[in-house]
């Protein structure tokens, strides 16, 4: 065994001990017919072959293509402060911080970590942390449901599909119920939440709504009129769910500010690798009065017995360890590390570098607006965005296919993950972050230009050379 | 622990001073954001610190040395697996082709990572004795409830909606009668039998038709392998119900017992216990569930799946109709799960035969040495941890579990779990695991025994402790009758942005 | 740990004072002691109907929660704000300003079902 300290004669002297001849005796307890066929799995690697082979296997991903796909998880730039303090021991390999006396680091960590975010989501209270965007949005939905007493919430469907079907499965088990509400498709407003849709499903009195999830930007990167959202569902007795991506919230207003009671999201913005879908951060926040009804771990700050300042896990009582059947959530754990990224993280840039990161998107964002829409691909929804957008590309998916291959990820073919929404069969989701260069763009809005017949030489006016 | 002076650190809200940070991030054109609405922007700057590298990362270094951990010391922990995690993983999941995929980058650019995660589910099919496994959820908690959506779904794609109840041991963990609320089912709780293994006949008492699942943890939260687990599942089977196993103890049994061959219907892993990713002060883990013939349709989407010609894809949107669904967005937490699979790749199969071996000899062997001082409840050989009580140490000197603990972290050791088994009085787990030399386990054990030496010779000392640590016992009831969970009007971003 | 006398008393540790149709609850010394301290109460409307033996409310301690049972039927008169403040009064006055609901009392035969002072303390006394 690789990393096991045991000597032949350390064996012998402990099984002496016990009283015992054979490590098997200690296995006697499994009754025969119950014992374990031979393990057929391969022999072991020494760590050299390993690496080698880890390697190669990394090197198969392609990771080195012009890169425009958001859709949920960002690529940003994580300053090397933030994963070399991860590294060290003390913090990634302690557990839940059990003992608070020897796990004060954890503890004021995880209370920074509430700390940060609530001052960017303008909510009193927030949670340690979830397992995602989708996990948390799902259980604020649940707690809007056991604030109001009510079955009932509105999913708008432009909330992340993995979010929507996420919430559904939660839902389902709980027998609670979700209904959607449809993206406008014409006008102003298209691909933004039905505002009129939300207004007759809120007057339904017979099936009375709980909660109302709408995400700002939106899964297709537009503003929506959250202050409209909250009026309307307040006014019907329903709490609001603001499903956020937390950088947007260094220049968009946060949830606190346009009234929203909970809000939730997905942390691996900040800081945190792409890494294949996790593990990432699962933010939820709420008002300072269901601070009762939030499930998941808390910390808050306290004293000791000789009046030092010290931080301690609270609120205990309403966590599935003693409350059992009668709890929240099952949630045991959080994602102690990664809140612990995203904290360094926002220290690491302070206030005025995340909202450079935001700014710089959205400047990066203009320019790959314009050079796609020169390429012949303008966007399809009027509305503002902050750095995502969808754009019309006939027969997206195989273009996007084809771009792969000439080195550039085009984004998200959006028929790919909302197959049941025709208005976006021939769409791509595309993004632009403080990371994505001018190159890129270039790149990018050549080979589109070619796949089209456009030949694009427009897209070169220096319509954005300001940025440059 | 290793700061000079007041080892207790100021907040960063308190460390922040206007003006200082900044270099991380190019500046933006003064227009960046002249299209956005100004009734959608952020009236004023979010307050966060500002702190120039040097302050933050001593911040950082200097809160870490706070906490325990499995790197600075022995951390027995039982349920929790604290085992040794290789450093070789942590630079495997960095490795830029892992750490930069993106979770929706087309099947064509992912392919070293699907095949990683083909070879995982593999391997821990074979573990299991299972015949797939899904490896979306997030942690085990998270597991248990895919896995007993899983049952849910089963039931009613037979039309058997009568079946409500979910029966669950008096000594489970808080998650599993939480999983069954989440999961819409009535927790019925079994008291355990007098040798604490599972009371067959009190579980074919409450076995009938309202009976969807039973969910075991085996080997059981005592530490001892369930000897009438054949009996139990033949029941639960014949009373039309299937049987869950929670796995939390699956360090005592790599390549000794396979619950799917033994006839278990669903388990979940938890990888950060038994695969020794790291638990990150609370997470991240990895719950992945494995699953019988019986549940196979009901599996989470997407899967992963390999194509004729040996290329790998994930489902599509929509694919496999009878799926429970999305429990989580993306694929799963990629990044635990590459170490996990080092982990294995590393051990091989008789390395994880071995892991189990020396994770149960090293359990026995302490706890043949804390029978001198300590109640022991169950007398014979236990599984990787077992139950260790201070009850008659109370009667004697008024010395409690908790004190002991606290006590211990004197003397170098992060406690036990204590007053978990909730069905022992003044209960200890012990879990030593297979990555502790012998000389740590006797260091631990002479600790232990000086300890309970004290508690008759000098009470006070052990009722007070812990006295060395940063900080001595926490007003944890003002902390939650009056919660302060965030800092307030905390100074800084009051300079305007450079441009 | 004294029992008063002056009280009725449940197998659940909650005590009953009787003044007319009024019967005010609370949890004992003894199950306060038990509980440790109390961090917070969660009480029921004015109004609302209570059954004899459904739980009530809900009281937490930093590590342990535990059901209020109803000892009557009956309708609430009133529940105890004062807790949602300071929870603690639970631990140091359970007889006095920790009571907490007053309950209109439906049928007053039901409080010769409970338990005198001294019954009570013989239950205490076995446990």
């Amino acid at each position: 065994m690789p990393y096991g300290p045991h000597t032949a004669d350390d064996r012998a002297a402990m099984l002496r001990a016990i009283g015992v001849d054979s490590v098997d005796e200690l296995f006697d307890d499994i009754p025969k017919a119950l014992r374990a066929s031979p393990l057929r799995l391969p022999d072991p690697e020494p760590e050299l072959d390993l690496a080698i082979r880890l390697t190669a296997l990394a090197e198969r991903n392609r990771t080195n293509l012009a890169f425009f796909l958001g859709a949920g998880a960002y690529r940003h730039w994580s300053p090397p402060v933030v994963d070399q303090m991860l590294l060290r021991g003390e913090w990634y390999t302690a557990y839940t911080p059990y003992q608070p006396e020897i796990s004060q680091g954890t503890l004021q960590s995880i209370y920074e970590y509430q700390s940060l975010l609530a001052e960017l989501t303008g909510l009193g209270v927030v949670s340690a942390s979830h397992y995602d965007g989708a996990a948390a949005t799902a259980e604020g939905a649940l707690m809007a449901c056991r604030a109001t007493r009510r079955d009932r919430v509105l999913v708008s469907r432009a909330v992340h599909p993995h979010y929507r079907r996420t919430l559904e499965t939660y839902f389902e088990g709980a027998g609670l119920r979700a209904d959607e509400l449809p993206i406008t498709t014409e006008g102003g407003t298209a691909g933004t939440t039905d505002l009129a849709a939300l207004e007759r499903e809120l007057a339904d009195s017979e099936r009375p709504v709980g909660g109302v999830v709408v995400a700002q930007p939106n899964f297709l990167g537009l503003l929506e009129s959250m202050p409209d959202v909250v009026r309307l569902a307040h006014a019907a007795g329903a709490l609001v769910v603001a499903v956020v991506e937390p950088v947007s919230l260094a220049v968009l207003a946060p949830p606190g500010a346009y009234g929203a009671d909970i809000a939730a999201g997905e942390g691996q913005p900040l800081g945190i690798p792409l890494q294949y879908g996790g593990p990432y951060l699962g933010i939820l926040a709420c008002t300072d009065a269901l601070v009762r009804q939030i499930p998941g771990r808390l910390v808050g700050q306290t004293t000791d017995l000789e009046g030092r300042r010290a931080f301690v896990m609270t609120l205990r009582a309403r966590e599935q360890d003693i409350r059992r059947e009668r709890a929240a959530s099952n949630i045991c754990t959080n994602q102690a590390l990664l809140a612990l990224a995203a904290s360094i993280y926002l220290a690491a840039l302070g206030p005025h570098g995340l909202r450079d990161v935001a700014a710089m998107g959205a400047a990066r964002a203009t320019e790959l607006e314009a050079a796609l829409a020169a390429a012949g691909a303008p966007r399809i929804h009027p509305g503002a965005y902050l750095n995502e957008f969808a754009i019309r590309v006939p027969d997206a998916p195989a273009v996007h296919a084809r771009l792969v291959d000439q080195g550039v990820l085009a984004g998200l073919p959006l028929a790919s993950i909302m197959p049941d929404e025709p208005s976006l069969a021939d769409a791509l989701l595309v993004c632009a972050t403080e990371v994505t260069t001018p190159a890129e763009i270039d790149r990018f809005a050549t080979a589109l230009a070619a796949e089209l017949g456009t030949g694009g030489a427009d897209r070169r006016q220096p319509e954005v050379a300001g940025v440059r | 622990m290793g700061v000079v002076g007041n080892p207790l650190q100021p907040t960063l809200a308190e460390r922040s001073r206007p003006g200082r940070g900044g270099g991380k991030i190019p500046h933006p054109p003064k227009d960046a954001l002249a299209r956005i609405p100004a009734g959608q922007r952020r009236a004023e700057p979010p307050a966060l610190p500002e702190l120039a590298e040097p302050e933050l990362v001593r911040h950082y270094v200097n809160l870490s040395q706070l906490n325990y951990a499995v790197d600075t010391g022995f951390y027995p922990l039982g349920s929790c697996t604290m085992k040794y995690n290789p450093k070789l993983d942590e630079w495997a999941a960095r490795l830029p082709g892992f750490a930069r995929l993106h979770p929706l980058a087309p099947d064509a650019v992912a392919q070293g990572t699907l095949e990683l995660l083909w070879d995982l589910e593999r391997w821990l099919a074979e573990l299991s004795g299972m015949a797939a496994v899904t490896l979306q959820p997030a942690a085990g908690a998270h597991g248990e409830l895919t896995g007993i959506l899983m049952i849910r779904a089963y039931h009613r794609s037979r039309g058997d909606l009568e079946r409500t109840e979910v029966l669950v041991p008096d000594s489970a963990h808080g998650t599993n009668p939480a999983t069954a609320t989440m999961a819409g089912f009535r927790t019925v709780s079994i008291p355990s039998a007098p040798d604490g293994g599972v009371d067959v006949d009190a579980f074919r008492a409450a076995l009938g038709p309202r009976s969807a699942a039973i969910m075991i943890t085996n080997p059981s939260t005592l530490g001892l392998f369930e000897r009438r687990i054949g009996e139990l599942l033949e029941a639960v089977h014949a009373a039309g119900a299937l049987a869950y196993m929670d796995g939390a103890n699956l360090n005592a049994i790599l390549g000794r017992f396979k619950p799917g061959e033994a006839g278990f219907d669903v388990m979940h892993i938890n990888t950060h216990k038994t695969f020794s990713t790291p638990h990150g002060g609370g997470g991240p883990g990895a719950g992945p569930v494995g699953v019988g013939e019986t549940l196979l349709p009901f599996l989470p989407a997407p899967r992963v799946l390999r194509e004729p010609d040996g290329s790998f894809r994930l489902e599509r949107e929509g694919e496999r109709p009878t799926s429970i669904g999305r429990v989580r967005s993306f694929v799963g937490s990629t990044g635990v799960l590459v170490r996990a699979y080092a982990y294995l790749a590393a051990h091989g199969g008789s390395g994880l035969r071995e892991v189990s071996d020396d994770a149960v000899l090293a359990a026995n062997y302490l706890k043949h040495r804390l029978g001198a001082a300590y109640d022991l409840p169950f007398a014979r050989h236990c599984k990787h941890e077992f139950v260790a009580s201070a009850a008659s140490l109370k009667k004697r000197t008024g010395v409690r579990t908790l004190d002991v603990a606290k006590r211990l972290i004197d003397k170098g050791f992060h406690p036990p779990t204590v007053y978990f088994p909730l069905n022992v009085e003044e209960s200890m787990l012990i879990e030593p695991t297979e990555t502790e030399s012998r000389e740590t386990l006797d260091a631990f054990a002479d600790a232990m025994l000086e300890i309970a030496r004290e508690a008759e010779t000098e009470p006070e000392l052990v009722r007070s402790a812990p006295h060395t640590a940063p900080v001595r016992r926490l007003d944890e009831a003002t902390a939650a009758r009056q919660p302060d969970l965030r800092w307030r009007a905390m100074r800084g971003a009051e300079t305007p942005c450079p441009d | 740990m004294a029992v008063p006398a002056d009280l009725r008393y449940t197998k659940d540790h909650e005590w009953v004072r009787v003044e007319g149709d009024i019967a005010t609850v609370g949890i004992t010394a003894y199950a306060a002691d038990q509980l440790g301290d109390v961090v917070f109460v969660e009480l029921p409307e004015a109004g609302r109907s209570l059954q004899q033996a459904a739980p009530f409310g809900v009281v937490e301690s930093v590590k342990a929660v535990s059901d209020l049972f109803a000892p009557v039927d009956g309708e609430v008169a009133a529940a105890n704000e004062e807790l949602a403040t300071k929870p603690e009064l639970v631990n140091s006055e359970p007889y006095g300003s920790g009571w907490m609901i007053r309950v209109r009392v439906a049928d007053p035969g039901q409080l010769e079902q409970l338990l005198d002072a001294s019954a009570y303390e013989s239950l205490i006394a076995e446990a």
